[in-house]
């Protein structure tokens, strides 16, 4: 199967410079429920002044552009090392355009490889399916919300959190109280129920893909991502840090099997600029969403 | 309330003026500085005993654009033109806390004035503060173009080949980069009020039984 590289480019630059419109929407609500002129009020208008401009201007929402995470699916008989290899120079020649910050730094030396490509740099995850056509999205995560994202092992005699729904909320709380502004509040947060410290992680960041507005198909959960959604509002962190009834926009758990042994909660925390998108290649067209 | 304008360099008296919940516009010389270079400053210069003969003109340089300056936490996303001259495209602030082992002794070596970033710093920063007369200046975090546009010109850049570039030191001048003061030079820390208030929230909504 043939990938234009200049598909994937324009996938990273969409990525980059669009905001996703649930997600514009939500930080939109959000300035109309804070206080006119406050510090949190006035840290939104400038949050939905610069997604304007870098739409307008075709420019990095954040500089921060982050670990660019690559979720592919393919139909049965693809190549994952040519779609890697097509990856790869895009992501290049995206950092060449400025798309990208150049962000692959040598863990040991410090140095910076300049275009984005690394050892385990930048991260795929692939999955054969049984549809003919392939589909790309692209998270970019940045660093400042990954710093703050954590995982619990329950249960957590600190909060006195057991194995079940009660001690994942317990634990979720703590950990958006942890963060504070550091993740660059509002945030939205991924969280995996189960799986072991690496899955869980990754399936935690996947959730991060999901629209703000869907509705999680187990209700206990969707039952969960509201009142953890009010309950995380309610800890007064506000935008940036700043106090305010905005500390995060969204709650989006899944739930994998686990371990008798574990119970891990795994919280991926996204910074308001979730920078997503979706390139479905079918019959030769590129479509993005 | 109109925000206050201030020229970096800038006096203490000026930095003594200001109160967090100030809103600042910012104009002048800043450098970029984060984790590369703050551990840099702190182990080559700060605490060394001797600077080394090949860093002289570099650390001279840094003394004087920093005395009486403001470093500012970023990792820029720029552009080279084809006469060579940079551009800033995105230019947010980075996580501050970061360089928390380093920030007071920066401020006290170089007589920073203030430093720029987002989410806050601790105890040491604010005790630095006070003690030196600086204060914390909270940019927001991802308004990464519109920051951007308020940088003029790049006037220099040091340890690119060997930093990268978003940990290099850019050496720009801003006009009306907006900022709230969050930690002052009178030892107050809207990051401290924050953390308390939301510690207290936390408690109550952890100690009430899980609703039906």
């Amino acid at each position: 199967m043939d990938i234009p590289v200049a598909s994937i480019v324009e996938l990273i630059r969409r990525a980059s410079t669009l905001l996703p419109p649930d997600v514009e929407a939500a930080l939109q609500a959000a300035r109309a429920r804070e206080e006119p002129s406050s510090a949190a009020a006035e840290a939104l208008d400038a949050i939905l002044e610069n997604v304007a401009l870098s739409r307008a201007l075709s420019r990095p929402v954040c500089q921060d552009t982050g670990t660019p995470i690559f979720y592919v699916h393919h139909p049965p008989g693809v190549s994952t090392r040519s779609v890697r290899a097509c990856i790869e120079e895009a992501v290049a020649e995206a950092t060449h355009q400025a798309f990208l910050r150049p962000n692959a730094v040598d863990a040991l030396s410090g140095r910076n490889s300049g275009n984005n490509l690394g050892i385990g740099f930048p991260v795929f995850h692939f999955e054969e399916w049984e549809n003919e056509w392939l589909e790309v999205s692209l998270l970019l995560k940045g660093g400042g919300s990954e710093n703050v994202s954590a995982q619990y092992e329950l249960p957590y005699a600190p909060l006195q959190a057991g194995r079940d729904l009660e001690g994942v909320r317990r634990v979720v709380l703590e950990a958006v109280h942890r963060a504070q502004g550091q993740g660059c509040a509002p945030g939205i947060l991924g969280i995996a129920i189960g799986g072991d410290r690496s899955s869980g992680y990754t399936f935690a960041k996947a959730q991060l893909l999901r629209r703000l507005d869907d509705l999680n198909p187990q209700p206990e959960l969707a039952a969960l991502e509201e009142r953890l959604l009010h309950e995380c509002n309610e800890l007064g962190i506000g935008p940036m840090g700043f106090g305010g009834k905005t500390t995060v926009l969204g709650v989006k758990i899944g739930v994998l099997h686990r371990l008798p042994a574990s119970y891990f909660v795994s919280v991926a925390y996204m910074c308001w600029a979730c920078r997503r998108a979706c390139l479905t290649l079918r019959d030769g067209q590129a479509i993005f969403a | 309330m109109a925000p206050v304008s201030l020229t970096i360099p800038c006096s203490e008296e000026a930095i003594r003026a200001l109160h967090v919940g100030d809103t600042v516009s910012l104009s002048g010389i800043l450098v970029t500085g984060r984790d590369a270079a703050h551990k840099y400053l702190c182990e080559r210069f700060i605490r060394a005993t001797t600077i080394p003969e090949s860093e002289r003109q570099f650390y001279d340089e840094l003394r004087r654009v920093l005395d009486g300056g403001m470093i500012y936490h970023c990792g820029p996303v720029v552009r080279r033109d084809a006469t060579g001259k940079w551009e800033f495209v995105a230019a947010g602030p980075t996580t501050s806390i970061r360089e928390e082992p380093y920030e007071a002794e920066v401020i006290a070596h170089f007589g920073l004035r203030g430093v720029i970033g987002k989410g806050g710093m601790g105890e040491n920063t604010l005790r630095a503060c006070r003690e030196y007369g600086a204060a914390y200046f909270h940019a927001v975090g991802g308004a990464a173009t519109l920051i951007a546009h308020t940088v003029k010109e790049v006037l220099s850049v040091y340890k690119l080949e060997e930093f990268g570039v978003p940990e290099a030191l850019w050496v720009i001048r801003v006009e009306h980069l907006p900022t709230v003061v969050t930690m002052d030079a009178h030892g107050r820390s809207i990051h401290d009020q924050v953390e308390a208030l939301s510690r207290a929230a936390l408690g109550r909504l952890t100690c009430q039984r899980a609703k039906s």
